[in-house]
């Protein structure tokens, strides 16, 4: 490249002019063409959060428990035994609808590397996918990509995907959204940071190979796209699998030993921000030499090797007298070791490259002097809310539940689950579809994790911060469900382009309900991401900010499934108006989607999840499930077809239509299978926890109170058909 | 019997395996890295599943290759008991000391899901804590585990009493759908002609424990410990 650098060059860059102006005063001169591309991705919104970083606050993080909240490569919190478990989720949404299977795979690559950094052995892996109207053209592949990908590089290193959610929605036709969760578990007192220190020190690079691949992901991840999408596929990075494994087992091996100061993976932006992160965050310098860089091409250039998202790479700072064994390790696991480098008390990043210094930039400024955007927020008028009487009901309940539990957002997954290896490690307790919640064991313990992801952007679209605070009590739900204590949450805020104010304003709001439900439920945000700009040709995703949940429960023996058994009391837990707007039933059966989202109400909320455990954990409870999407029959019909068991509903309240009792979205409920329902309406009472017994279990239909039964046979043969017939396989 | 679990780079079922191995021995496994060539004291090798090389080649194919396979072969030729279990069981025919091949599953996806086994014979050592054309549930998680080789070792295979397990419905049937990876005549793992030598395809190590959903591949670990 010959072309000189100048503002026209930076906005290429994805630097406007101001930003370009500030970049030319902190240098003062024009910069390096090396040193234009680290300013450029350093103020990316995907390493800067420029847009997000002034809500991002309102966010409460703190608890006990919370070892390391947000600003690590993943968030900390105690179990107790003397471990922590080590979390984040992260999107890798660009990159999976220009190359679906390289996507998703270096999406759950790249998370796991953010939690085995902090020295913790991945113990599972989950995703919150959204995909296309499957009537589109594209989406049948994105969903084959993506399934395969992820598949494909989870299996291979060997780490269990153990649950996720998916949906459907014409708002990502040209945005898919791929969220990856990854938990590891690591002793309390061996943490691994970031930050660099002790001048002298030398930078050790381990991993693969340096290639030209994903030159520039990080900006090609904070813009829209345009019709030239597919045009961006060389900016996706190709994973290896194999590779992470391997570096997996050589860092954990090292980690054992005393010689790492500070580790950081090279994800977004690869040399350039794991660099200069770890020397900004030590507060020292750091002095590069790229010829020492492995290479797997030649005549790379300083820009290159910098910007470079070349997968499964590490960055280290090692005690100099460990350097020897910890190459050693290195070499008995067959990968690259290479001293790049030394820390400096400069606080500068000096890259030399052939005997010239291709760059030499502040970092105080760098980091102090980014860009920070208190964008216009225009905020929506929320719905009105629907009255329910006054939706038409055409069908029979037996009808719409079998047409509902056979629609695309409530069918049967197990088409994706058995593509991805959820056994491995001998420690799933609850497989996907057994419970509301994954809950994986821990190796050597009696305790488990219980591990969510959960968002309904439906309610986000109609009502940002309604959806926020529903997002975060589905998650503590979802915990509760199978006997766990939530402990925090890592989130994903999915969002269209923040310079649009209804973009911005859905954000905040969306910010300000996780935030009062994070309060209120004591379940604070430990780490997190935002991908913004998922936008195509104009047109923004629905507003989802995904939530991963983890809990803890101490006796894994006690964890909750939902299969229904049969001859149980049927026992519903919190209350029911017949809230149909934005629900399921109202757009698949009504073909209408509007009103207000249902409300959550945090008090009740706390009051029956705090109910459910503690039945559960003294053994009254023998099925549990929480009632979300579909509302209160297809939480039932769940049950029934995972049992394989079906069950007598009596008839509803006669002040709530039918179709808005069993159908609406009411929050804060659960369907309890019990022995002694009437023990557990008594002590229901005495906790001021409404609950209501609403029949029994049994036999091989479902007998509703309408009058209409439909056999549990015949509803999973509707539950299971969608998937398989949809991909021809 | 002392066990041993030979480790290939990206093997990633080693740790199910110690489980299982502990559970029915009481001792752990010793772990043997595949540059090792001195495998004596050791009554049982176990080769565990994972992506050996990432099975970038054909699966097993490296693995095959390694300085530690000269040991496995030469213990298999003493009589020594060897186990392998999905790409243990690939890399056990790309060795040649089990006959046939892994191609990809018929459907040509990754298939992670509970399967049947039916017990085709419960008087070797791997089996013998087994009822003879018993039941018995075990994950599999494989790409690539649809057995195949040509008719005249498929009727040897059979006319020696050595196919291990089939896989069946849960009643034991034969079935077109409870073959799911397309395996030729349903075969879900072979014995060597000595029944020293035993490949299968599902995990049997990852349902030892009611916690993990039964114990229904306890017995195979058990009979081989005890053998």
């Amino acid at each position: 490249m010959t072309r000189p650098v100048d503002a026209a060059l930076a906005r290429e860059f994805g630097l406007n002019a101001e930003e370009y102006a500030k970049v030319v005063e902190i240098m003062g001169r024009t910069p390096s063409l090396t040193e234009l591309g680290v300013f450029s991705v350093m103020w990316s919104e995907h390493c800067s959060y420029k847009s997000s970083r002034v809500f991002l606050k309102q966010l409460p993080t703190r608890a006990p428990w919370v070892v390391h909240g947000p600003g690590e490569n993943a968030g900390v919190v105690e179990i107790g035994h003397g471990l922590c478990a080590v979390f984040k989720m992260e999107s890798h949404n660009h990159p999976s609808f220009i190359e679906p299977y390289q996507g998703a795979a270096t999406g759950v690559g790249g998370i796991m590397r953010d939690v085995f950094t902090m020295g913790a052995r991945p113990v599972a892996n989950l995703n919150a996918l959204r995909f296309g109207d499957p009537d589109h053209p594209v989406t049948k592949r994105v969903v084959d990509g993506v399934v395969r990908g992820i598949g494909g590089y989870g299996n291979c290193v060997g780490v269990p995907t153990v649950g996720g959610e998916v949906n459907f929605h014409p708002a990502y036709n040209g945005n898919p959204l791929v969220n990856a969760m990854t938990v590891g578990i690591a002793p309390a007192d061996r943490i691994f940071l970031s930050a660099a220190a002790g001048p002298g020190n030398p930078v050790v690079y381990v991993g693969s190979k340096t290639g030209r691949d994903g030159i520039h992901g990080a900006t090609m991840a904070s813009a829209e796209f345009g019709k030239d999408a597919e045009e961006k596929r060389p900016t996706v990075q190709v994973g290896d699998p194999f590779t992470e494994k391997l570096l997996i087992e050589a860092c954990l091996e090292l980690m054992a030993t005393d010689a790492i100061v500070a580790i950081q993976d090279m994800g977004a932006a690869g040399l350039t921000s794991s660099s200069v992160e770890m020397a900004g965050k030590g507060g020292v310098g750091i002095a590069l030499d790229l010829d020492a860089v492995p290479q797997r091409e030649t005549g790379m250039s300083a820009y290159e090797m910098m910007l470079s998202e070349s997968q499964e790479r590490m960055l280290m700072v090692l005690r100099p007298e460990r350097e020897e064994a910890a190459r050693a390790i290195f070499g008995k696991w067959g990968l690259d070791f290479a001293v790049i480098g030394r820390i400096t008390d400069s606080g500068r990043i000096v890259v030399r490259h052939q005997g010239r210094v291709e760059a030499d930039i502040p970092l105080a400024p760098l980091a102090d002097q980014a860009p920070l955007y208190h964008r216009p927020t225009t905020e929506l008028t929320k719905p009105a809310v629907l009255n329910a009487a006054r939706v038409e009901n055409r069908l029979g309940l037996a009808r719409a539940l079998e047409q509902l539990v056979g629609c695309p957002d409530l069918c049967a997954r197990s088409w994706i689950w058995e593509q991805y290896d959820s056994t491995i490690g001998g420690q799933t307790v609850k497989r996907p579809g057994a419970a509301d919640a994954a809950v994986v064991r821990i190796d050597g313990q009696q305790m488990a994790l219980a591990l969510t992801t959960d968002c309904t952007p439906r309610y986000c679209a109609a009502d940002p911060e309604a959806g926020g605070r529903q997002a975060v009590a589905e998650a503590w739900r979802n915990l509760t469900a199978v006997g766990a204590r939530p402990l925090a949450i890592t989130d994903n805020l999915n969002f269209g382009n923040p310079e649009k104010p209804e973009v911005m304003g859905a954000f905040a709001s969306a910010i300000r309900g996780m935030a009062t439900a994070c309060e209120a439920l004591n379940f604070p945000v430990v780490s997190g991401n935002v991908s913004l700009y998922n936008e195509t040709e104009g047109r923004a995703i629905l507003p989802t900010p995904a939530i991963g949940g983890l809990g803890v429960i101490d006796d894994a023996g006690k964890a909750m499934g939902l299969a229904l058994p049969p001859w149980l009391d049927l026992v519903l837990i919190g209350g029911t108006r017949g809230w149909l707007g934005q629900s399921l039933w109202l757009r698949e059966i009504a073909g209408r989607e509007d009103g207000a989202p249902p409300p959550v109400d945090l008090p009740a909320e706390r009051a029956a999840g705090d109910f459910v455990r503690a039945q559960i954990l003294a053994g009254a409870v023998r099925a549990c499930h929480d009632v979300s999407d579909g509302g209160l029959l297809v939480a039932v019909a769940e049950m029934a077809m995972a049992g394989m068991t079906g069950a007598r509903l009596s008839t509803g309240p006669r002040d709530i239509p039918g179709h808005a009792y069993w159908f609406g979205e009411d929050q804060g409920r659960y369907v309890l299978a019990v022995a002694d329902g009437p023990a557990v309406l008594r002590a229901a009472e005495a906790a001021g926890v409404p609950a209501v017994r609403i029949g029994y279990s049994g036999g091989a239909d479902l007998t509703l109170p309408d009058g209409g039964t439909i056999s549990v046979a015949s509803l999973r043969t509707a539950h299971e058909r969608f998937f398989p017939a949809w991909m021809g396989s | 019997m002392k066990a041993g679990i030979v480790l290939f780079p990206g093997i990633n079922r080693e740790r199910d395996m110690v489980i299982a191995l502990e559970r029915a021995a009481g001792q752990p496994p010793r772990m043997v890295w595949h540059t090792e060539t001195d495998l004596s004291g050791l009554d049982v090798l176990v080769l565990p599943g994972g992506f050996s090389y990432g099975d970038y080649l054909r699966c097993g194919a490296m693995a095959a290759q390694s300085p530690v396979m000269g040991a496995v072969r030469e213990h298999a030729a003493r009589g020594g008991y060897v186990l392998g279990v999905c790409n243990g069981f690939q890399i056990l025919t790309e060795a040649g000391l089990l006959p046939g091949a892994l191609l990809r599953n018929a459907g040509l996806r990754f298939i992670s899901a509970d399967c049947h086994l039916r017990v085709e014979r419960a008087d070797t050592a791997f089996t013998s804590h087994f009822q003879r054309g018993s039941v018995f549930r075990a994950p599999m998680a494989h790409g690539d585990g649809n057995y195949f080789a040509d008719s005249e070792t498929l009727d040897r295979l059979e006319g020696e009493n050595l196919v291990a397990f089939r896989y069946v419905s849960p009643k034991g049937e034969v079935t077109p759908e409870a073959n799911r990876n397309g395996s030729a005549r349903s075969i879900a793992g072979v014995y060597s002609p000595n029944l020293r030598v035993l490949g299968l395809m599902p995990h049997p190590e990852d349902l030892v424990d009611p916690l993990m959903g039964g114990e229904d591949g306890r017995p195979l670990f058990t009979s081989l410990m005890a053998a």
